[in-house]
């Protein structure tokens, strides 16, 4: 019953009181709300929310503490977490922990007990906004917002240089027939256990490497990650993926990597209101006609109109919900990319065929 | 693939009277399935032979059939309709689907050119043969229950070594289990498994891994014709394998599942369902997981619509039904759109940002000496569900839902103090496990025992605990000194103020001044909409809970409230629910707002399509009080929802809130024998010989004068519960200390019973100034079996019209004598020509739903218009189609009990009930009812 008090404040004033959760401190980020129901750990030590506060709206979160062996990065860069009902008891058997000490660990600042579909509710109908979560001016709401002000804004932001490895590094097994360099914008552990598991041998380059860089690798195709922060300012991202579409070589690419490619090729991103952000995203894929449900975490999108008006790209796989653009292809080259997580930790596996058409696209070759 | 335009008009087959095990729900999902079909332009003719059904309203379907769910009925339907060209047997159950095979291997589809929508009988014979179903699992890669036969002691060693220990031993061709052993250790199995071929005749075991205790799962799936696939809902079982997941308490969404075990276990669904066949509809796929999540073990699938999709079509708010029928006739799933949203595609999984937990209800009283240990076959007769935005709101929630007279879990003053009745009760589940599992932790029993002995996965086990915490916190306060801290917790962790005013030691009210009044501690409604919020939602689908928004923001148009008739059972089912159905479409009619507050997960009344506003909330004082406060309505409709809905009728009008029609004053004479005959001897009615006791001592002089037999009964009580007939003193006393041990305090009547007498009853609507009788039924068995356990024949069959005429006017006097605004229900016994009033119940009987069936009119409707005094009597032009006869058949579960004789009194023990129309008394199946008619009588 003695929890520590916390204080979270949205940037239009909004403000909801409940309990601390994780470490105490104060930290700020934008924040976004995600609908899955499972795979907290996953979520949290996703590199593509980085600089984000999580709002889970499933009602428990905690409830089967965290374990080694699930999670998509090194550790949380998130910004902080919102949750309804907040378990510190946990249940299961081979978890090394609960989610209250693995949190404290990363100095994740977290809030809980409070109506968080009402803020759900709110973000959905004011768009997503930075926010801050506090344990420390629980009665100084100007020190507060002042420390909320200082949170830069996402539109803009560059992340992935940040977020990404500093040095390249190999994934896989080295005698596998095929050879993959991966560009990390803040890439997920399972996209490159998805590669492996299909005999890809992955190097995993920095965001800023260039392609003459990866080129020196010899690779079989080239992976551009997922990753946080806006894909308008990645000049970088864009120019590298330019030259490696040139070398004609298999190309593939995932979320923030989705929408490198599309500016690769001309077409512009923009800002949703509030994202999507879930394991139960609806897609259908246009060419096999089949749907398949998706694990999705992205806050900027392709623009429609210039995938429709391009000559290079057209579309793959459409979200069924608001029928943005979810996956592109080259019309002449042998690239593809999709808006949402095929790799799915958390979430369903229905997307899994991309990796093997990956794969093919590279053995055609 | 869009619509298939050649389907024009489908045959739509109901499930027929309900049984334990398939109950109302496929009301609901026939009802869903036939509105679907018909906004796609399709004609829908429907046979069921369950009267009390909404799917079977001229308003559902465009043809319907009250007939026996049998073959020839089926050929007569197709003969009078020839362009019927497809069935859809998926949406009523076993019943339906057993219906439609058998017609199928009699060839009678392919005959008439008909052809079968939504099924694939392959899959369904995969489903449903174990040997098939375990073979094809393991070709595709999914767990099974490993296991082999042993006819040697070296051969069982052998599988014991392949599949490991715990394990299970059945011996072969035995009765009742002999020879059969539970093996945990390798060191007993030697001894267990010579025993067991022993035991068994041909000297053969059956060696099987053992899986009790495994956590148990459900998912819900849709697949459609192109095999997109979606899973609506996980459903994790609070009980672990062992028992029947219908008897199971049941949680959504999975609380305990790690991603990747789900994900795993999602994978599996999909395999399976693509490798039993092609079919397009919803599913149900059960898995059982071992504790440490290592292994998955497909136990069963079930390619229909079920018990468990109806649950999860109110817990997410997802339409199965509904959509399965789309589905039937060949839209695909990312074709539709999500009805709750309006704007988002049907083809996504439900997120929800709440638990539910469902709480079946049992009625083991009612079938005594019966085995009570819940096990591998189904014994509730009904269900409750609760929601909350946590675990135990909603738990709490679903204990105020049941209506076994506790106030929630625990904090009531209620629990079992005694060590050893309780270890027997975690080890051995019945209905009150629960309850027992709370009493546990209360009374200091360690956490590792009680997991031990209920194997529940130790995350529940918690949230209990912590409960039993904060009710120690909770009772060192009193009214005055409570932190509002404290209160708000408790209230949000469900506790309800009867129990939080047991714990401080004050009145229910005081705490709810206290917390709503002065702490403004008070509910907010969420809405159910399958997103999370995540998009705006349609539906006006709500649930309490202590937050900071209410969505549920009240409109200023004129609404009534409609109290619903909670969970099914023995007593109380169907009957009501269909009635407040109607009360809630005739209320609309008259242009009233309508708000229907019910926590039955099965009923139509709780699909959020029939209401303007539905509240699933428990039918329990506090929460109907808060929803009224909210709402403000102009009045309560009570007499409709069964005694439920009745019985809260004394504290609305205590509070001053409108009931509306009959008045509480004449609600509660009724049920006051005195007052109640004081009132029929002024109207010069005659009754049998009756007086009121409180003891035994007053019962045995009182029996002097009466005379027996004599007919006990207790005041307000359901469904004849504690009724008996007895002959003599020694019978007399024992049942009147029973009587008092159950229901203590109780006024007990005794009524001289007129033996040998003819049992009838009348169903009358009345305006206040006149009567209109809607229908007279005369039951085939004599009186002292109760009327829900009789067949009862409309219009009488063999009634004078001297009698006839003593019911009518009897009739009209007391309906006029208790002001009855509605509806009225009146029970007869005539003896030698002579009519004696026996009861008189101004409300909804459970016979109306018959009477609108047989005679085509809509009498709960009209009844409404009556109560909210839109319309008179008079104002009606009554058509009844009467033709021959309709004959009430009672549906009894006696199966489900094999120790219980069918033996029919004064207590009510059928579980539901069919119509029958005959055209003559010549008929053969009222001749054999009739020469039957005294075999089950009992005492």
């Amino acid at each position: 019953m003695n929890k520590l008090k916390a204080t979270l404040l949205l940037a239009d004033g909004t403000i909801f009181k409940g309990t601390l959760i994780g470490s105490p401190g104060t930290n700020g980020g934008e924040i976004c709300f995600n609908t899955g129901m499972t795979g907290y750990q996953e979520i949290y030590t996703d590199p593509s929310y980085t600089g984000q506060i999580i709002v889970t709206t499933t009602s428990h979160i905690g409830n089967y503490g965290v374990i080694s062996s699930e999670v998509e990065s090194d550790q949380p860069t998130i910004a902080g977490i919102v949750v309804n009902s907040f378990s510190e008891i946990y249940s299961r058997l081979d978890a090394d922990g609960s989610l209250q000490d693995y949190l404290v660990k990363y100095g994740i600042t977290g809030i809980a007990d409070i109506d968080t579909r009402k803020l759900v509710r709110h973000i959905r109908s004011k768009g997503a906004m930075n926010a801050i979560i506090s344990s420390e001016f629980e009665d100084d709401l100007a020190g507060l917002k002042a420390e909320l002000n200082l949170v830069p804004d996402m539109n803009g932001l560059e992340l992935s240089s940040q977020v990404c490895t500093k040095e390249p590094f190999f994934y896989g097994d080295e005698n596998s027939p095929l050879k993959v360099a991966c560009l990390d914008f803040g890439i997920k552990l399972n996209i490159l256990r998805n590669l492996a598991d299909r005999g890809v041998y992955c190097k995993v380059f920095p965001a800023k490497t260039k392609f003459e860089e990866l080129k020196k690798w010899n690779p079989d195709g080239y992976f551009l990650s997922n990753g946080p922060g806006d894909p308008a300012v990645m000049e970088y991202a864009v120019k590298t993926t330019k030259d490696i579409l040139e070398s004609d070589k298999p190309v593939f690419g995932i979320c923030l990597g989705h929408q490198v490619l599309a500016e690769a090729c001309g077409i512009s991103t923009y800002k949703m209101h509030h994202g999507h952000r879930g394991l139960n995203h609806p897609i259908k894929n246009i060419f096999t006609g089949k749907s398949e449900i998706t694990s999705q975490n992205h806050g900027f999108v392709v623009k429609k109109e210039d995938v429709e008006n391009s000559d290079l790209v057209e579309m793959t796989h459409i979200h069924l919900n608001d029928k943005t653009v979810a996956g592109i292809k080259l019309k002449n080259k042998p690239a593809f990319s999709v808006q949402y997580h095929p790799e799915s930790s958390p979430g369903p596996h229905d997307s899994r065929y991309l990796f093997d058409d990956f794969i093919n696209l590279m053995n055609k070759k | 693939m869009p619509k298939d335009s050649s389907i024009k008009h489908i045959l739509l087959i109901g499930s027929g009277p309900i049984v334990i095990g398939q109950a109302c729900e496929f009301d609901y999902s026939g009802t869903q399935a036939s509105r679907s079909l018909r906004e796609e332009g399709i004609k829908v003719t429907l046979i069921n032979s369950n009267p009390a059904t909404i799917m079977t309203d001229p308003v559902t379907a465009d043809n319907v059939y009250l007939l026996p769910l049998e073959k020839k009925s089926i050929i007569k339907i197709l003969q009078e309709h020839p362009d019927i060209d497809c069935v859809l047997p998926t949406v009523g159950g076993q019943t339906a689907l057993n219906l439609a095979i058998d017609c199928e291997k009699a060839g009678i589809w392919k005959k008439f050119g008909v052809r079968m929508i939504g099924v694939d009988i392959d899959a369904i014979d995969t489903a449903e043969n174990r040997e098939k179903f375990k073979a094809l699992l393991e070709k595709i890669g999914v767990g099974v229950c490993k296991g082999a036969t042993a006819t040697s002691f070296l051969q069982g060693k052998e599988i014991a070594q392949e599949i490991g220990f715990p394990l299970i031993i059945r011996a072969s061709y035995t009765l009742g289990g002999a020879g059969g052993a539970f093996v945990e250790k390798a060191e007993d199995f030697e001894k267990a498994l010579s025993a067991g071929l022993q035991a068994s005749p041909v000297h053969e075991v059956l060696i099987e891994q053992s899986i009790l205790g495994w956590k148990e799962y459900e998912l819900e799936v849709m697949r459609d014709n192109i095999g997109n696939m979606i899973v609506i809902c996980s459903i994790e079982n609070f009980d672990p394998m062992g028992v029947h997941t219908g008897d199971s308490i049941t949680v959504a969404p999975a609380l305990t599942l790690p991603d990747t075990v789900y994900q795993r276990m999602r994978n599996y669904a999909i395999t399976m369902m693509n490798s039993i066949g092609n079919f397009a509809g919803g599913c149900n796929v059960q898995f059982a997981v071992s504790p440490d999540n290592s292994e998955i073990i497909g136990i069963e699938i079930n390619p229909r619509v079920s018990r468990s999709s109806a649950l999860a079509s109110k817990a997410t708010g997802y339409p199965i039904a509904k959509v399965a029928a789309k589905l039937a006739i060949g839209y695909n799933l990312d074709e539709l759109t999500n009805s709750i949203t309006g704007t988002t595609s049907a083809f996504f999984e439900p997120s929800i940002d709440y638990v539910i937990v469902k709480i079946p209800r049992w009625n083991f009283d009612k079938f005594k000496g019966s085995d009570k240990r819940l096990g591998l076959s189904m014994k509730a007769v009904g269900e409750v569900m609760g929601i909350g935005r946590n675990f135990q709101e909603a738990l709490q929630k679903a204990c105020q839902s049941l209506e076994i007279k506790r106030n929630g879990l625990g904090a009531d003053g209620k629990e079992l103090r005694d060590q050893e009745k309780i270890l027997y009760s975690l080890a051995n589940p019945s209905w009150n496990r629960l309850f027992h599992v709370y009493d546990a932790f209360k009374l200091g029993i360690s956490f590792r025992t009680i997991q031990d002995l209920t194997k529940i996965d130790k995350w529940f086990l918690k949230q209990i605990e912590e409960l039993v915490h904060i009710e120690a916190e909770i009772e060192k306060y009193e009214i005055d000194d409570i932190p509002l801290e404290l209160m708000e917790l408790a209230k949000r962790k469900g506790y309800a103020d009867r129990q939080i005013a047991h714990l401080l030691g004050c009145l229910e009210s005081e705490v709810f001044n206290k917390r709503y009044e002065e702490m403004g501690i008070k509910r907010v409604y969420k809405l159910v909409d399958t997103c999370a919020a995540e998009f705006e939602a349609k539906t006006p689908y709500y649930y309490s809970t202590f937050g900071e928004e209410n969505e549920a923001i009240p409109s200023d148009k004129k609404k009534v409230v409609v109290l619903g008739s909670g969970p099914n059972r023995v007593g109380q089912g169907i009957e009501f629910d269909y009635s407040c159905v109607h009360g809630v479409l005739a209320a609309k009619e008259c242009g009233y707002e309508t708000i229907m507050i019910n926590c039955n997960p099965e009923t139509v009344s709780t699909d959020p399509d029939v209401s303007d506003r539905l509240y699933f909330e428990p039918v329990f004082w506090e929460h109907i009080y808060e929803i009224i406060l909210s709402e403000k309505p102009v009045g309560v409709i009570v007499q409709l929802g069964g005694q439920t809905a009745l019985k809260l009728a004394e504290k609305l009008d205590k509070y001053g809130i409108p009931i509306i029609g009959t008045s509480y004053e004449a609600l509660d004479l009724a049920e006051d024998r005195g007052r109640f005959s004081t009132l029929l001897k002024e109207n010069e009615v005659p009754y049998p010989e009756f007086g009121t006791i409180h003891n035994t001592d007053e019962a045995l002089e009182l029996c002097k004068t009466i005379g027996f037999p004599l007919l006990v009964r207790p005041s307000y009580v359901l469904g004849g519960q504690g009724m008996k007939i007895v002959i003599n003193e020694k019978e007399l006393e024992e049942h009147v200390v029973n009587v008092l041990r159950d229901i203590p305090n109780n006024e007990i009547l005794l009524d001289h019973f007129l033996e040998g007498a003819i049992e009838a009853e009348a169903d009358a609507i009345c305006d206040g100034e006149n009567v209109y009788i809607i229908g007279i039924m005369q039951h085939i068995e004599p009186a002292g079996i109760h009327s829900g356990d009789s067949y009862a024949v409309l219009p009488p069959y063999n009634l004078g019209d001297y009698v006839m005429r003593q019911i009518e006017t009897y009739t009209k006097k007391i309906a006029l004598a208790l002001r009855t605004v509605g509806l009225i229900n009146i029970q007869f016994a005539i003896k030698n020509d002579k009519v004696y009033v026996i009861e008189a119940n101004p409300r909804a009987s459970r016979t109306v739903p018959f009477i609108c069936k047989a005679y085509r009119e809509p009498y709960v409707n009209y009844a409404t218009k009556v109560m909210l005094g839109e319309k008179k009597v008079t104002d009606f032009n009554f058509k009844p189609y009467k033709s021959g006869y309709a004959i009430k058949e009672p549906v009894f579960s006696f199966h489900k009990f094999p120790n219980v004789n069918k033996e029919l009194g004064p207590e009510m023990k059928s579980t539901g009930e069919a119509i029958y129309f005959i055209e003559d008394l010549m008929d053969d199946y009222f001749l054999k009812i009739y020469s039957e008619r005294n075999l089950y009588l009992s005492r």
